[in-house]
């Protein structure tokens, strides 16, 4: 669970926000068009007809459309499901009843690294992204910082919901979707949680039209309902879903130098010097700490099975972790794996003459610098052209 | 000398009896730390490397008079381990666990402020004074007395460049990890405050990585205070994707917020060299320190 953030999809979220008491569009998830005819039926209005991936963009990308009667709805979902968008392929779409929107609103309790608390953003210019509204006009924005044990409370829901202009009862209903928020966004650990838009609707009303909530993996532990989500949901390559039920940090890139290395911020400064040189990474994999026979094997075995890998760049640094175990790693997992592309392995660190010695009388070469070891590796790569 | 600890200082082991923490214990004893206590609870009475353990932080303080504290107990309970350690009035505290949760962490760095404590980490590889005291799991041999004081976000990397700067002959004073996660207890300015007074650090080595906003924070303040030591940086993760966590919980671009770019900028607007592969660290200091390599 060490690379991929949990994201869930929209219509998690929204269910989620619903039990908390917050207003949403009443919709549906569907796996097929005539599903879609028959919700759109139900909720007997237009409807909008939005997919149901993890892309950023997802809108302009055209995934979401929309459908005054269900034979247009069932329609438009042919068209949606099973399309590709930025990549990812289409499997379910939420069916919704649309919003007749006045304004759209926006509104996320989420983690302000500098300041190591949570935040409370809003702004009364929703629907776009806020973080082009911070940078063009960071005076549209209300950032309220929350105290880790005060929380917060029906004043400042109060204040935000004033500074975004409301009054009366429209202040009220928003006090009380922003306090249920919150509470939500804490309950599931959130890294975000966010209402973008927020709509306004023409009668007056607060609806959450899209939401989105991230949950910080680290805190999986204690929501065991999130364990059981099918992995395949997750949008994960295989390399990537291999590596996640391994405990390897990976993540795929498109270059052809496959790279492994121990401990996150070595691994990225080994991929940057692949760059550097005029090479292309093909992933990040960090084996961790230990570095042991098991992990190295299961670290080559992802590697390799990326077809785009033309050469191997290994990268360790012994500290804690000895080179000669390190070595008999990579002859141990180059046995069980049989290794079939060039390798270039940099090994450095406590015991690392013996962890030399034994890669050496396997034939295989070892370098001492990084530097050198990635120009070796960015040479082999090019050769054959690509 | 050096920051925050030194030959002086009296530490308590919080998880002495695990396999992790009972392994770096030996090393730490080796190196030289002065471990006067560790806690485990049920585990009270007993002694480990002939260091006596007790079931709670307060009785190991109480006993032993240690000022600071290293913890590595798992994540579900690392939180209460540090706001045990905090309770009983440790002024540093090192948590070394990963994978503490967010909403955690953030009552942990709550409650030091309150308590006017130092916490480092958590997701560190603790805190070295080269020759004095270290409480963490780097590998001392790699490390060499001297004058640059280091700070980074990550392990290994931190490794590989104070392993270059011993060799080149600079060394180094302190090396702190602050830690891979998103919420930690200290800034890149919080620790050039303290390398500013130190008499022993000459000048300053910022590792930072891609995530957060530390590095732009250090920046501005470099500029903006006339800082009066040398001071490199190094930025891991130019090549890395958004919307994808590179190893460290905290190594994550969030839309275009936290890229290389923008870190790597920010030090060059405000003067600080930036190395573009870890072995210019050491040569950029030893040219802004003039000194031969």
């Amino acid at each position: 669970m060490d690379v991929n953030v949990l994201k869930l999809f929209e219509y998690e979220a929204k269910q989620i926000f619903a039990k908390y008491g917050l207003p949403t569009p009443r919709g549906f998830l569907a796996k097929t068009a005539k599903e879609v005819r028959e919700f759109a039926s139900l909720i007997n209005a237009p409807v909008a007809v939005k997919s149901q991936i993890l892309v950023a963009g997802r809108a302009k990308a055209g995934g979401i459309a929309f459908a005054d009667s269900p034979a247009e709805a069932e329609k438009t979902a042919q068209q949606l499901l099973g399309k590709e968008i930025k990549g990812v392929r289409v499997q379910s779409v939420w069916v919704e009843e649309k919003v007749a929107v006045k304004r759209e609103l926006y509104f996320s309790v989420t983690v302000d690294r500098a300041s190591r608390c949570y935040v409370a953003i809003a702004s009364a210019e929703g629907g776009v992204d806020i973080e082009d509204l911070a940078r063009t006009s960071p005076e549209k924005i209300v950032k309220l910082f929350i105290d880790p044990v005060y929380g917060f409370r029906p004043h400042h829901a109060r204040h935000i919901a004033r500074k975004l202009g409301y009054a009366q009862n429209q202040m009220t209903d928003l006090t009380s979707i922003f306090l249920k928020h919150y509470r939500a966004a804490m309950d599931f650990d959130a890294e975000l949680a966010e209402m973008n838009p927020l709509v306004e609707t023409k009668d007056g009303k607060f609806v959450a039209a899209d939401t989105r909530l991230i949950i910080d993996d680290n805190a999986l532990y204690r929501h065991q309902e999130f364990k059981s989500r099918p992995m395949e949901e997750a949008e994960l390559t295989p390399q990537e879903l291999q590596a996640q039920t391994s405990g390897l940090a990976y993540v795929k890139l498109d270059g052809n130098v496959g790279i492994i290395g121990n401990g996150a911020g070595l691994v990225m400064a080994t991929l940057d010097a692949i760059q550097l040189y005029g090479g292309r990474p093909a992933n990040f994999l960090d084996v961790g700490g230990g570095a042991s026979a098991d992990m190295m094997a299961v670290a080559l075995d992802i590697v390799l099975s990326d077809p785009n890998v033309k050469v191997l760049f290994i990268n360790i640094l012994g500290g804690i972790t000895r080179c000669d175990e390190v070595a008999n790693g990579i002859l141990e997992a180059q046995k069980r794996v049989g290794l079939t592309k060039p390798m270039v392995i940099r090994l450095v660190g406590t015991n690392e003459e013996e962890g030399r010695r034994i890669l050496t009388d396997a034939g295989i070469h070892v370098l001492n610098s990084m530097e050198e070891a990635a120009q070796k590796t960015v040479e082999i790569s090019r050769i054959g052209g690509k | 000398m050096g920051v925050f600890i030194d030959k002086a200082t009296k530490a308590v082991v919080w998880g002495i009896t695990g396999a992790q923490g009972s392994f770096h214990t030996r090393l730490m004893l080796e190196y030289g730390t002065n471990i006067v206590a560790g806690v485990t609870p049920g585990k009270g009475g007993t002694t480990l490397h002939q260091v006596p353990v007790y079931d709670t932080v307060l009785e190991a303080k109480e006993a032993e008079g240690a000022q600071a504290s290293i913890i590595f107990v798992p994540a579900p309970f690392a939180a209460d381990a540090a706001f045990e350690a905090l309770d009983a009035g440790f002024k540093v505290i090192v948590v070394i666990t990963e994978h503490i949760p967010v909403r955690d962490a953030v009552q942990v760095m709550h409650r030091a402020e309150e308590k006017g404590a130092v916490v480092i980490g958590p997701n560190t590889p603790g805190i070295l004074t080269v020759g004095e005291c270290k409480l963490g799991i780097m590998p001392a041999h790699v490390f060499k007395r001297g004058v640059v004081g280091l700070a980074s976000r990550s392990g290994t990397l931190t490794y590989e460049i104070a392993n270059g700067l011993s060799v080149c002959g600079l060394g180094q004073s302190t090396c702190i990890g602050l830690g891979g996660d998103p919420i930690v207890g200290l800034s890149f300015i919080d620790v050039l405050r303290e390398f500013e007074r130190d008499e022993q650090t000459e000048a300053v080595a910022l590792i930072g990585e891609i995530g957060g906003n530390f590095e732009e924070l250090a920046a501005e303040f470099i500029a903006a205070e006339g800082y009066s030591k040398p001071v490199v940086a190094f930025v891991a993760g130019r090549t890395a994707p958004s919307g994808k966590r590179m190893g460290h919980a905290g190594a994550i671009i969030m839309g275009s917020s936290g890229t290389a770019a923008s870190k790597i900028e920010a030090f060059k607007k405000a003067g600080v060299p930036v190395a573009d592969k870890p072995s210019d660290v050491a040569r950029l200091l030893s040219e802004r320190l003039g000194r031969k390599t």
